[in-house]
């Protein structure tokens, strides 16, 4: 059976030979128009008037758009439908597109792009916190407020008090692949899209609504991406959007790829956040009661912030039981790129929160900081097998009997973190080490060693509960080939892959029977985002009921034919056999076929139990949880703040992973990509709201000697008790936030300079690092 | 420009514009859509390919590569790696079975790169790939994936030669033609590697009217010792000036791993890095500290001038129109020598700061002190009150510490994306500090600390 087998990924051979299609490699017709925004100069003011004579006039430009010029919607938000296409009257960031050119090469467009001469009316753009606060410029009427407890009361009476904060920077995505899209006119006014997207009914749906006409009349196709990350969930309906728009005028294919520096400026990236917190404990560090506001920078239009933040409140308690807790949330609206999905979706930020928290209380206490979190974790569950009831059991040693419930009021059932801790402790050697790492700083002046611990506990659904849904089509055909088709996106996770072993183990054929397509709004309809991590869950689920449609017809048509009960069919091997019988996959294919039996299904999946009310922030919104626990080593130079990441050691639970080595490349690649988030990646916006970081020149995700050089990662591989595909469990996002233990490890590696607790900052920098050493030192 | 070169094996000419890059030629023209844009500016490697000449295989962005620097080489893309009956490349194999590909996009820029390396028998795969990004591997699975090729012998296919070709026009062959020619254009855009030119075109769409290459100007790329000297001509790239260091000037050597990549070093010269004039060169705060000397040459006039008053202001050099530079001159021994370069990242940024120092003591007196940085103004200048307050003192932590304050005497540095003015100055005073340590034997460098 192919399932949980570690399969490379599907497209690898042609990844490495230069063959796998992105959107600017498939071949397009001669007269392809080429496009690209004009953009604002200024983050907030009053367009006065307009001279794009310059830009038509330039050498290659066939046309030019404005707002004036749109026939139908000027939208391409995925929300509140408050951002348009072309700027009109107003324009509300630095970098915000005002107008588009369509040229007869990218390059013609590009500079004519910069040929237009806009005047504005500069307004004080709101960019920080403090102007959004001042402004009173927020999203939603007020600050969103969940409580569990009696938080004052629990603080008041607490043995032990801390208040603190912690600011934490956003995040570029830096895809590989730029965004990108390809519209190409059809007859009678259809449109077929190409375009970079995780979330290609979304494409569909905003050209449909710019081109004015019903969803039927555009196809969007997504065969990969190179790289997405949450950037191209909502970020790539411009481009299809301007691409479609264009080509409805011209008549003729149009294409636009963002330059990097263009889709730095122009596109959203991760939230920013600073968190505050006032927390109660006690002599063991237990916490009693714990206050957390969560304050945003969304930046200028709604696009996905609400979920974003509502799931940065969702992970306020990572892995621990509160039992008096309440979050307070300001969505902020300022002059800036408008912040957007970004692998975690506020996830990582509430984590970071909580263990920012358990890390000072441990600092306060004298306390291991691990120890401190692992008496505040939520009660061990205990499954009583998969199928029969479960049973909560607290462990030895725990000898709290409180309900395990999280903040917004969902029992935990499903906890393995206080196993999973103690196996990563043993494996990771962290006794031996922590004291290593004491010895080393007693005995170094100038190099300081620090270790950080960090668990997550990520919850596993769309928030948006209709978005738990998804569709595949299935084909088998005569010579016993097979055709999987739904409504995932393939961004280099594997998705594909893993659902196509979820197709050869449902009908017992070898992967080379099984032909992977890409995404089609043709063929599965009305599809949710790749994203949430749910992909697998909820496309191989749609595909195995797909395939077992068919299994179930092929079966029947075996035992009337042959003898027997369709049920003792057995599909394994390439073979299908039926008591004495045994025909190839394929035989049996042709015998279904020339009995006129559909070889073709439709399966259809929805996540099972979810149930949330976001206003008072109560409910069942997640499946199940991903779990697992990180430790990392770090080194800092207290001259200077420089830093490496030395070595990190990851438990992480996949469920029976559908591919270990997918699901391995996940954790390893989220790792570096969240310690990135932590370390090196810090955006800068000057005074006037312009982003001074928006190439890899000036943003610096990790390079290949930034990984931490010894690298250890395991999967827990238990079952998930929650009823997934082949008991597999979401691995996309989770892994993110074992990039906070880098942070962590920084910051005990600067406590180690003194008796002040660090209260590092994110990204922490070289720079922001020395601060931390020298505050520490007092 | 007509241009002819072996693109996979296979002779092909070109008519081209002069500033037409490679990448463009290749995807646009030439439908080899393999090689990819990632940034366009030679920061990710994604467009990566191998260019052969008569004595060097390496890996260059095809981004910020002009069409006629690669009159007379080879170029072999990620469609031609593989082998002519599209047998696998060892690295490619490798890759597929250690997972190293996951979105795939940054995938041939790593292949180039990679077969490179192997090509030449490297195993330092950190610094081999230091030019490439990826997103979504964590990078672990592409060194594993390189260490599982590194026994694999490199196919034949990869053992090219460039054939020998007609001289071009547009890249003379001598430095006398050279000066000659730019003294009668002295409005022409001189380029050697073009890794700071390219980017006048990628990034800011400029139309450059007259241009001339060096990179066929043999004398140029001369690497010449003395019995106390060694003189780099202009247009030695940064890949060779690094070998030299290694030998000579250890700490120079180690910072130059740090410049740039693999890709940017083996296009980028020494004489544009100085030429350039930028205040963030990382070379000249070296060179400085070394008491460098700097040849230029206008049509037949020579003139040498220490290289520390090359730098008069920002962006105003003491060098005329029409004039060139030719090389750079520096003492064989320096055994004080420390270069610190400060970035946000190690590999692959450029410095926030970058400072060198030379402090000779004898009888535990400081003797001389020279301290150069780059960052700290609108030039690499020297830190002359600092190099004051340490000449004639006794070689201890006090007077490195009294020492200190004087860099604000020296230098009143920006703030901007990459560090703020006094995180700067503070870094400064500390590499003081740090090397009064390294010198002492202090454990001062986290690169070269074990968990």
């Amino acid at each position: 059976m192919s399932a949980h087998k570690p399969l490379p990924h599907d497209a690898a051979p042609l990844h490495v030979t230069g063959q796998a299609r992105y959107i600017d490699d498939i071949p397009t017709p001669a007269n392809t128009l080429h496009l690209a925004f004009g953009t604002s100069e200024v983050a907030a003011g009053k367009i006065t008037a307009m001279n794009l004579d310059a830009v038509r006039a330039s050498q290659g430009v066939v046309a030019v758009f404005t707002a004036d010029d749109l026939p139908f919607a000027n939208d391409v938000s995925p929300s509140a439908h408050d951002e348009p296409l072309l700027a009109t009257g107003e324009v509300h960031y630095l970098g915000q597109p005002i107008f588009m050119v369509a040229a007869t090469s990218h390059l013609a467009a590009r500079k004519a792009a910069r040929l237009g001469q806009i005047a504005i009316a500069a307004q004080p753009p709101i960019l920080t916190i403090e102007d959004a606060l001042a402004a009173n410029a927020r999203f939603e009427d007020g600050p969103r407020i969940w409580t569990k407890g009696d938080v004052d009361a629990a603080l008041a009476g607490a043995e032990h008090r801390l208040q603190g904060e912690i600011e934490m920077g956003g995040q570029e995505h830096f895809y590989l692949e730029g965004q990108a899209a390809l519209a190409m006119p059809q007859e009678g006014g259809d449109m077929v899209v190409h375009s970079s997207t995780q979330h290609p009914t979304e494409i569909q749906h905003k050209v449909a609504e710019a081109i004015g006409l019903p969803m039927h009349a555009v196809r969007c196709e997504v065969r990969r991406m190179g790289g997405g990350f949450g950037g191209k969930e909502s970020q790539g309906n411009a481009l299809a959007v301007g691409c479609a728009v264009a080509a409805r005028a011209t008549g003729r294919p149009c294409k636009m790829r963002y330059d990097r520096d263009d889709d730095m400026m122009i596109t959203g990236k991760r939230h920013d956040f600073r968190i505050s917190y006032d927390v109660g404990f006690d002599d063991k560090g237990v916490l009693a009661g714990v206050d957390f506001v969560q304050m945003t920078r969304c930046g200028w239009a709604l696009d996905l912030s609400i979920p974003v933040a509502d799931r940065a409140m969702l992970h306020a308690d990572n892995a621990y039981l509160l039992e008096a807790v309440r979050i307070t949330s300001h969505r902020l609206k300022t002059n800036t790129q408008s912040a957007t999905a970004y692998r975690g979706f506020g996830g990582p930020q509430g984590v970071l929160g909580i263990e920012r928290v358990m890390d000072h209380v441990a600092a306060h206490l004298g306390l291991d900081p691990v120890a401190v979190r692992q008496a505040n974790y939520y009660a061990a569950v205990v499954s009583g097998g998969l199928s029969a009831p479960r049973a909560t059991r607290p462990p030895e040693g725990i000898s709290r009997q409180k309900k395990n419930t999280t903040p917004y009021g969902m029992e935990v059932v499903d906890f393995i973190l206080h196993e999973m801790t103690e196996a990563l402790l043993v494996t990771a050697d962290y006794q031996a080490r922590r004291k290593a790492v004491d010895d080393w700083n007693t005995a170094n002046p100038i190099l300081k060693k620090g270790l950080g611990f960090s668990p997550v506990k990520f919850g596993i659904s769309f928030t948006l509960t209709h978005l738990n849904q998804a569709g595949a089509l299935v084909h088998v055909y005569q010579d016993g080939s097979i055709h999987i088709n739904h409504g995932g996106t393939e961004m280099g996770q594997g998705l594909f892959q893993k659902v196509a072993q979820v197709a050869a183990s449902r009908f017992g054929v070898s992967m080379d029977q099984v032909k992977i397509t890409a995404t089609d709004t043709g063929k599965v309809p009305n599809t949710s985002a790749t994203a949430a991590s749910s992909g697998t869950d909820l496309n191989g689920m749609a595909v195995q009921n797909a395939c077992d449609t068919i299994v179930a017809r092929i079966a029947e048509i075996i035992a009337q034919t042959h003898g027997g009960a369709p049920d003792d069919v057995v599909f394994a091997d390439g073979m299908v056999m039926s008591g004495r019988t045994t025909l190839s996959f394929g035989q049996a294919a042709m015998l279904a076929y020339t009995n006129r039996v559909s070889l073709s299904a439709t399966g259809f999946y929805k996540t099972p139990d979810l149930a949330w009310d976001r206003i008072k922030g109560q409910g069942q919104p997640f499946f199940y949880f991903a779990q697992g626990a990180a430790l990392t080593e770090v080194v800092i130079d207290t001259l200077t703040g420089e830093n490496r990441i030395l070595r990190c050691d990851i438990l992480h639970d996949a469920g029976s992973s559908l591919n270990p080595a997918l699901d391995i490349g996940q954790i390893e690649g989220g790792y570096v990509q969240g310690a990135g988030w932590l370390t090196t990646e810090e955006l800068v916006w000057d005074e006037k709201g312009r982003l001074r970081t928006h190439a890899p020149a000036t943003y610096k995700i990790p390079a290949c000697s930034d990984r931490p050089h010894i690298f250890n990662v395991a999967l827990w591989d238990a079952p998930n008790p929650a009823n997934t595909v082949y008991r597999s469990k979401a691995v996309g996002e989770p892994p993110f936030m074992h990039g906070i233990s880098a942070l962590l490890a920084l910051s005990d590696a600067v406590a180690a300079c003194g008796d002040i607790y660090p209260s590092l900052d994110a990204p922490a920098t070289p720079e922001r690092i020395l601060a931390a050493v020298k505050k520490v030192r007092g | 420009m007509k241009v002819t070169f072996l693109l996979n094996g296979e002779t092909v000419e070109v008519e081209t514009p002069a500033t037409q890059t490679l990448l463009d030629w290749l995807r646009n023209t030439r439908g080899l859509t393999g090689t990819k844009e990632g940034c366009n500016e030679g920061d990710c490697g994604a467009c990566s390919v191998i260019v052969t000449d008569a004595t060097t295989k390496r890996a260059l962005n095809a981004c910020i590569l002009f069409m006629p620097q690669l009159h007379g080489k080879s170029v072999r893309t990620v469609e031609g790696i593989a082998g002519p009956n599209g047998e696998m490349h060892p690295v490619q194999e490798a890759m597929i079975a250690h997972h190293g590909s996951q979105c795939g996009f940054c995938t041939p820029g790593f292949i180039a790169a990679m077969a490179a390396g192997h090509a030449n028998g490297r195993t330092d795969h950190d610094d081999v790939l230091a030019g490439n990004l990826c997103r979504c591997t964590g990078y672990a699975p592409i060194i594993r994936a390189a260490m599982a090729a590194e026994i694999a012998p490199s196919p034949d296919w990869m053992n090219e030669r460039a054939a020998p070709e007609a001289p071009a026009p547009f890249a003379p062959e001598s430095l006398d033609a050279l000066a000659a020619w730019y003294a009668a254009n002295p409005d022409a855009t001189v380029i050697a590697g073009a890794t700071d030119v390219g980017l006048w075109v990628t990034k800011q769409l400029r139309d450059l009217d007259a241009v001339v290459f060096l990179n066929r100007c043999r004398d140029l790329q001369q690497i010449v010792a003395s019995e106390e000297t060694i003189t780099f001509g202009a247009g030695v790239t940064m890949v060779d000036v690094h070998q030299t260091l290694k030998i000579y000037h250890p700490s120079y050597a180690k910072m130059v791993r740090r410049y740039g990549s693999e890709q940017v070093r083996g296009a980028a010269t020494i004489g544009g890095n100085i030429a350039n004039g930028s205040p963030i060169g990382d070379n000249p705060p070296a060179l400085i500290a070394l008491g460098a000397t700097l040849h230029l040459r206008h049509g037949e006039v020579t003139r040498t001038i220490p290289l520390q008053d090359f730098f008069i202001a920002y962006g105003k050099q003491d060098r005329a129109k029409g004039e060139l530079v030719t090389g750079v001159t520096i003492p064989k021994s320096a055994p004080a020598l420390r270069v610190y370069k400060l970035s946000k990242r190690f590999d692959q940024d450029i410095s926030a700061v970058c400072g060198a120092f030379n402090v000779t003591v004898e009888d535990e007196k400081v003797q001389s002190a020279v301290i150069a940085f780059g960052g700290m103004a609108g030039t690499p200048a020297r830190a002359k009150a600092v190099e004051a307050a340490l000449v004639g003192r006794p070689w201890t932590r006090e007077t490195v510490q009294d020492a200190m304050p004087a860099f604000a005497a020296d230098y009143n540095p920006m703030s901007d994306m990459r560090a703020s003015a006094a995180y700067r100055l503070e870094a400064a005073q500390n590499m003081l500090l740090r090397y009064f340590a390294e010198i002492s034997g202090q454990a001062t460098s986290v690169l070269e600390v074990q968990p």
